[in-house]
């Protein structure tokens, strides 16, 4: 690795261009055909992006419905397909790809010293299978819509719904493949594919969280995959497995489906974490606190993640002591997502501390992380939960944690490495700003809810009591700020793209091996295999040379 | 409109208080860890700020002592919050001895209600102060959530078994009823009002309600109907157990196993009488779901209860 400190940037730019990644060759077809794993990130940009957008457009449509109490903008049908559409696109065709799929895909390979991913196919496949998903998702949504809520609880979506589960069902099945296949894919790739010297203990913390996302992934997927499989049997060819009229059972299937649905809570909040461990460090300039905590807590979360799912269920009729398991496993898994939380604080003593934005977001995520995680504590809590159940508490909570912990940490990841990917740098000034115009509006639009959620307002209420008004008005105009901040970066990006100063290749001079290579790389990344000599986040020179013999 | 901003809903229920006061310990010891990580990163983000550009700092690794206490303590925390939020959802749970019985019926989108003595409510429920309730709960058709806010307590009605719960309002007055599991088109509408009556308030309502028939009564009736009692005879064993004195006994099934024929155990064997048939009696009685309304299942159960209630009476202790 680069022993030398990167010099802050100030390197004028080469006068010809090199040849990239990005030059190498023009035209649809050698992006359609592309088994290079950073074009394959551009392309899940790209298409996460537009699904981002679809969903924001849905949130947008049902924060106007609510800004007053009667159900008057559009109707209790529209509504309940909106907030559907709301959920399916951002969780399952926005957040689970988000970081892995762009991030993941592009750092991955560079972080370890390799030319790519273990099966550069498979990588693409992967992509077309997301695209498929998500198209016929869309499809089900432009043919009339699906009223069934992400959760398609049973038996409504198998025997009573009359929209379109059909097709929406099938498409998020499709869309599991991709997730699985692109976490063998990550799975291969850390344990083959290392560099030379790049022992276990010395990769980057972004490449542990997503090795214990893949493994989520890999184990969890299939599970809802099966559990879509028997509704659609259930509600095209009448086998029984949910409906007790058909003989089923319906709480049955809310075991399914949450065996999984809470796991992906982690898939999307892991790789979250993984980006705060590297820009914490980055902009404290200083080894990360902690590192085999930091590293272990992943994993511990991936474990016991898995064990949690029946605190969805307090108050559906399962029994009390499994009520009590489950509540006493869910602390549990709070434990190592604290410890990460004390170890990025304690990284930052005596450190050397800059606020570039990627460090903003740094930020906004542990803060709004903490708030989501310690509000977990109290709907964990059995005797807590059965009158927070079902309300805007919980909807408050999750936002907090798939919002303001997975979203921020995706968009700290975003600018962090964006003059990697691009080679170019982005407007600073431009970028503070919209941080902290996210941070106030998403504040604004989710705190009211944990206020109105103990109140007792219910989710999914196209109307409702006049007394909840004042907390929503509140909440829709967060959210107005909030579609700001996201509207902002998109074209300050965008704009870079093409406008921005040319990147050096460390800009942050940061360590990691993707930072040794030109900004954007080469096709191969690598001129030729690097040797890793020395621990990760090795800033201070004293310490490499007392490490490397 | 502007109605307050108020932070807690009415707390009238005897677990109410309870909830809140576990509430707010949560409450304390989360501001209380979320200030200390703030003002830890407040403060070293203003005092490590980066003076000079080829600023370095020493690296520090960790530290064991470190990782275990801020492993050990919020795990001991949590554990506090564990034990009394479990301990208080136990108690919570199970109703008080001789909790007056209402019966709930959730159907897209309205909650129907039945008093024992016959009265039938839709969206309203009036309940008398001081006096324990219990709520035995159907569903037509898809899940539904009997939430009261008030009282702090919700249960999902999951269709296939019987669901129940119980408050005992402490503060006469009017309080939102939602259902709170998404159940379709109009699920925002399926709410309603408890009224909670003084005892003279609550005797004139009871007096003052339009009441046909109690629900045994109608119970009985459909018994007739349905031709129940050809088969379970009163006076002598027919083709099916004697039902007198059955509600609430341990019978044996045909597999040697004993269950206690309570709600739920009646209300399967009418809609699959093949499931747990009791010994000596051959499976030939029909299935009757389809043929029968949950409401309509409660009244022939609160039939067969009343007439183990006058079995008990009639036989000399």
């Amino acid at each position: 690795m680069n022993a030398a400190l990167a010099p802050p940037p100030s390197a004028p730019p080469p006068a010809e261009t090199p040849t990239h990644y990005l030059n190498a060759n023009y035209g649809f077809r050698s992006w359609m055909f592309t088994l290079d794993h950073k074009r394959i990130a551009l392309l899940y940009l790209a298409s996460i992006t537009l699904f981002f957008f679809i969903g924001g457009f849905y949130a947008v449509m049902l924060r106007l419905e609510l800004v007053t109490p009667a159900g008057d903008l559009m109707s209790a049908e529209n509504y309940n397909k909106s907030f559907t559409m709301h959920g399916v696109m951002m969780v399952f065709f926005f957040l689970i790809p988000s970081i892995p799929a762009v991030l993941g895909n592009f750092l991955i390979p560079l972080m370890i010293g390799a030319r790519d991913l273990a099966f550069p196919r498979l990588n693409l496949l992967s992509w077309y299978i997301y695209m498929a998903g998500g198209m016929l998702t869309l499809y089900a949504m432009v043919a009339g819509g699906v009223d069934t809520g992400w959760t398609m609880y049973t038996p409504y979506s198998t025997t009573y719904s009359n929209s379109h589960v059909m097709v929406m069902a099938v498409g998020i099945f499709i869309n599991g493949f991709s997730s699985i296949l692109t976490g063998l894919n990550f799975i291969v790739t850390i344990h083959k594919m290392r560099a030379p010297g790049l022992t276990w203990f010395r990769l980057p913390l972004f490449v542990w969280a997503h090795y214990a996302t893949s493994v989520i992934q890999v184990l969890g997927t299939p599970v809802i995959a099966i559990t879509i499989l028997l509704v659609a049997l259930e509600r095209g060819f009448g086998f029984g497995f949910f409906d007790p009229k058909l003989g089923g059972d319906p709480i049955l299937f809310q075991h399914l489906f949450w065996f999984y649905s809470h796991p992906a809570v982690y898939i999307m909040i892991l790789p979250s974490m993984g980006v705060v461990s590297e820009l914490v460090t980055c902009f404290s300039r200083k080894k990360v606190f902690g590192y085999k905590f930091i590293a272990m807590s992943s994993v511990a979360i991936a474990v016991f993640g898995f064990l949690v799912w029946g605190h969805h269920m307090f108050v559906s009729g399962q029994s009390i002591y499994a009520g009590m398991i489950f509540s006493f496993l869910s602390f549990l898994v709070g434990i190592p997502s604290a410890i990460k939380v004390f170890n990025w604080t304690a990284t930052m003593y005596k450190g050397s501390i800059s606020y570039h934005t990627p460090m903003l977001y740094v930020f906004g995520f542990i803060g709004l992380f903490t708030i989501g995680g310690l509000t977990g504590l109290i709907v964990a809590n059995l005797g807590l939960d059965v009158h927070l159940h079902d309300t805007y508490f919980i909807v408050a909570h999750f936002h907090y944690i798939m919002v303001g912990g997975a979203v921020m940490g995706y968009l700290g990841g975003i600018h962090f490495w964006w003059p990697k990917i691009t080679g170019r740098l982005y407007p600073e000034g431009w970028a503070r700003f919209s941080a902290l115009v996210l941070f106030v509006g998403f504040n604004l639009t989710f705190f009211p809810q944990f206020l109105v959620g103990y109140l007792g307002m219910p989710r999914r209420y196209h109307a409702y009591p006049e007394e909840f008004q004042v907390f929503n008005v509140m909440s829709s105009a967060g959210a107005s700020i909030l579609g700001l901040g996201y509207l902002i970066p998109m074209i300050y990006l965008t704009w870079s793209w093409r406008y921005g100063k040319l990147a050096p290749p460390n800009p942050w001079g940061a360590k990691g091996l993707e930072w040794t290579t030109p900004s954007p790389p080469t096709t191969f990344n690598f001129e030729e295999t690097p040797v890793v000599t020395e621990e990760a986040y090795a800033y201070a020179q004293e310490q490499e040379t007392e490490e490397s013999h | 409109m502007w109605t307050g901003f108020p932070l807690f809903p009415e707390a009238a229920s005897t677990v109410a208080g309870g909830v809140d006061a576990l509430y707010w310990f949560v409450i304390a010891i989360s501001v209380f860890f979320s200030a200390g990580i703030f003002a830890a990163i407040f403060y070293f983000a203003l005092r490590y700020s980066r003076k000079s550009l080829d600023e370095v700092p020493k690296p520090i690794h960790g530290s064991l002592a470190l990782e275990i206490t801020w492993s050990v303590i919020p795990f001991l925390i949590t554990m506090v919050m564990f034990g009394w939020g479990t301990s208080l959802f136990f108690r919570n749970f199970h109703p008080p001895e001789g909790a007056m019985e209402i019966f709930v019926t959730g159907k897209q989108w309205m909650w129907k209600l039945q008093h024992p003595e016959g009265q039938r409510e839709i969206n309203e429920l009036h309940v008398p102060v001081g006096r324990a309730v219990k709520l035995t709960m159907a569903t037509e058709d898809v899940i539904h959530s009997f939430y009261i806010p008030a009282f702090r307590v919700k249960k999902d009605v999951v269709p296939g078994i019987y669901s129940s719960m119980w408050f005992e309002p402490t503060k006469p007055g009017k309080y939102h009823l939602f259902c709170a599991e998404y159940c379709g088109n109009q699920h925002s509408g399926m709410i309603g009002w408890v009224h909670v009556l003084s005892e003279p308030d609550y005797e004139a309502w009871l007096s003052g309600a339009p009441r046909g028939e109690t629900m045994a009564q109608a119970g009985e009736r459909l018994f007739q109907r349905l031709g129940c009692f050809t088969c379970h005879r009163a006076d002598s064993p027919g083709r099916g157990p004697v039902l007198e004195g059955v509600f609430g006994s341990t019978v044996q099934l045909e597999n040697g196993v004993k269950v206690v024929a309570d709600e739920v155990y009646l209300r399967e064997s009418i809609l699959k009488p093949s499931a747990k048939t009791v010994a000596g009696y051959r499976t030939q009685m029909p299935t009757f779901q389809g043929q029968i309304s949950e409401e309509g299942l409660m009244q022939v159960i609160a039939y067969i209860k009343s007439i183990a209630r006058q079995e008990r009476m009639n036989t000399p202790q």
